[in-house]
């Protein structure tokens, strides 16, 4: 009996003293947090924030979000900065993918819900029917690109056109050389991103035009996983977002795209232009008006998104939208507050 | 007369020794295969991450710049979690495994009970995740905070807690109960200051195996989405937060190798953690196990 009640009082005791030991390290972290913020790197962002946040002064509130993993890297550098310079707003971001966070939006769980692609019709009709009112506001550009092995030395571009034909399921296995004369008789091995993500969402749509997406395509929502595949055999192909490409662009080798204007290969630049196309895409968030106009930090925190997304869009492996777009933005979210 | 014939004796016994010999070296390949695989595994995880274990990998929240990232809010919310998990789960799970034991009568819808906690075991835990969704987080309004979520972990790991809770109690001689008894004790108090006392070790070896089983689920909090994003610390039972497996789960997916690397690192300390629970597990089972 005594033996136990000692074990008792220790295991109390000790989760105490653990609890009280993390409780310190909070405040402690919270400076450190500010220093690493003053990096060169991070300075500009930091100034820009200290405009807009400082003659409000400090906020206190909570805004949460939820949406597509391809905007979770940007979502993610905004948050980090958005907490040094406003510490008493709680944000947080799920990345349950652009349907799951539709779903939420849809719930009115979330105050913002991040794509990567434009909302559906079905989608726009349910938040009207819950009464729900949004402004789709853009966080930056990505390029879909489209990748294949480095030991594959036949493909130099893909027309449009090819690339549906390769992709659409028509009952048959189709080898490269069914795609283009000269071309090796390989069967093709297909990688793409899994139906829940926007990205495959996309894709449907400008590529496979709402037909069916190939049988033998492997789809995994871990876009590693699909550059693990290409970069296994010379006959893969795959797609997945510019951040995956430009990490791996040592390893993998991207196809030009032809659209009628000649090949183009995806860059920062042909991206934001919209000269990579169909595949440049916008990365959004959509806002409910009604967490705009009623919630300060919700208003505040979205600003700030508006007006730091490019420079961090860029900082996290994709490129900024066109200056036009966030001016539009920043006009629509002044005019709810 | 000779009854043994030594020659074919010695014949056979070759082969015999032989057989034995191969099933011994199948048998310790076996043995090995799941300790190689771990070694490797292990080899793996600690070259990539040890470089970002640091004193600031605690202390330092999520950030886009691998190495300014940590485990801030993941390892807090981890901890909170199971602070709130402990509690529900054993009250309910030692509740259950007491009745079922002690109050019980021996009948059919006894016995339904007792196949259906062995059933649940057997649920996968993205239907708890679901469960938890409906009902805790959108029936009762909790939304997505860490009550619902250690309601839904509670459940999930409720069955393991009653099976070895029951195991215990039962374990207990009916000597011991029936010396009580003879005193005069009502049964609450013999089950209060006898039963429990004794069945006390077996209840928190199993418990402290079954949290370490929580701290380590990450299917659950996908489906209650469990936001990743997020730059504080919970501040009440209401609050949302964020776990080490969806931190980790979150940088494994990154373009970036150097998240792997951070994603190894955090394996690190979910692996700590799980192995000091499951010592004192072990420690408790050991030192304070009584044998009747």
């Amino acid at each position: 009996m005594k033996s136990f009640k000692y074990l008792a009082m220790t295991t109390m005791l000790g989760s105490a003293i653990f609890l009280a030991a993390c409780g310190g390290e909070e405040d402690e972290a919270a400076n450190g947090t500010d220093g690493d913020a003053t990096d060169a790197e991070t300075s500009e962002n930091e100034e820009s924030a200290s405009d807009t946040s400082g003659e409000e002064g400090e906020l206190e509130g909570q805004v949460q979000g939820d949406g597509s993993s391809t905007v979770a890297p940007i979502m993610e550098a905004i948050v980090e900065e958005y907490a040094a310079a406003q510490p008493g707003v709680q944000v947080s971001s799920g990345v349950s993918g652009t349907g799951g966070g539709f779903e939420k939006f849809i719930a009115g769980e979330t105050a913002f819900s991040n794509a990567s692609r434009p909302i559906k019709e079905e989608e726009a009709s349910a938040l009207e029917e819950a009464g729900i009112e949004y402004t789709e506001v853009e966080l930056g550009f990505d390029g879909l690109s489209v990748v294949v092995s480095q030991e594959n030395d036949w493909v130099d571009h893909l027309t449009v056109e090819e690339l549906k034909a390769m992709w659409v399921e028509d009952g048959e296995e189709k080898t490269w050389a069914d795609i283009r004369e000269g071309w090796p008789e390989e069967p093709i091995e297909y990688y793409s991103p899994g139906t829940d993500s926007g990205t495959y969402d996309y894709w449907n749509e400008v590529i496979l035009e709402e037909d069916d997406i190939v049988r033998s395509a492997t789809l995994s929502e871990d876009d590693n996983v699909l550059v693990q595949g290409v970069l296994g055999s010379p006959n893969a192909i795959g797609y997945f977002g510019y951040a995956y490409y430009l990490e791996n662009q040592d390893t993998l080798k991207v196809v030009p795209i032809d659209n009628g204007e000649g090949p183009v290969e995806p860059t920062n630049e042909t991206i934001e232009s919209g000269e990579y196309a169909p595949l440049s895409r916008p990365l959004f968030t959509y806002v409910s008006n009604s967490s705009i106009s009623e919630n300060p930090a919700a208003a505040d925190f979205i600003t700030f998104a508006i007006e730091n997304a490019g420079d961090l869009a860029e900082a996290v492996g994709y490129v900024r939208a066109p200056q036009e777009l966030y001016d539009e933005d920043m006009e629509t979210i002044e005019s709810l507050k | 007369m000779n009854y043994i014939d030594h020659e074919s004796v010695a014949n056979k016994t070759n082969s015999r020794l032989l057989k034995n010999k191969v099933l011994k070296a199948i048998f310790l390949a076996a043995t090995m295969f799941g300790l190689i695989v771990l070694a490797i595994l292990l080899y793996r995880i600690v070259t990539q991450g040890s470089e970002y274990l640091s004193l600031e990998f605690f202390t330092s929240f999520a950030s886009r710049i691998p190495e300014n990232s940590g485990i801030k809010a993941a390892i807090l919310g981890s901890i909170y979690l199971m602070l709130l998990v402990a509690p529900i789960s054993m009250f309910l799970g030692v509740g259950t495994a007491v009745y079922l034991e002690e109050y019980a009568k021996k009948n059919k819808f006894t016995d339904f009970i007792r196949i259906n906690i062995s059933n649940l075991a057997g649920v996968p835990s993205v239907v708890f995740g679901l469960l938890g969704l409906t009902i805790f987080a959108r029936f009762f309004g909790l939304g997505i905070s860490l009550m619902a979520a250690a309601l839904t972990m509670s459940l999930l790991i409720l069955p393991i807690i009653i099976v070895a809770s029951q195991e215990a109690v039962r374990s207990v001689p009916k000597e011991l109960r029936d010396a009580s008894y003879a005193m005069g004790a009502t049964k609450w108090q013999t089950i209060l200051r006898i039963v429990l006392p004794a069945a006390i070790p077996g209840i928190l070896t199993g418990s402290i195996l079954a949290l370490s089983r929580a701290i380590g689920e990450t299917a659950p909090l996908v489906v209650l989405g469990i936001p990743t994003i997020l730059m504080f610390t919970p501040d009440s039972i209401m609050s949302t937060f964020t776990a080490l497996p969806m931190q980790i789960f979150d940088w494994t997916k990154r373009p970036q190798v150097a998240f792997h690397d951070v994603a190894a690192a955090g394996i690190i300390v979910l692996m700590t953690l799980l192995i000091i629970m499951n010592s004192i597990a072990v420690f408790i089972r050991n030192k304070y196990q009584k044998r009747y």
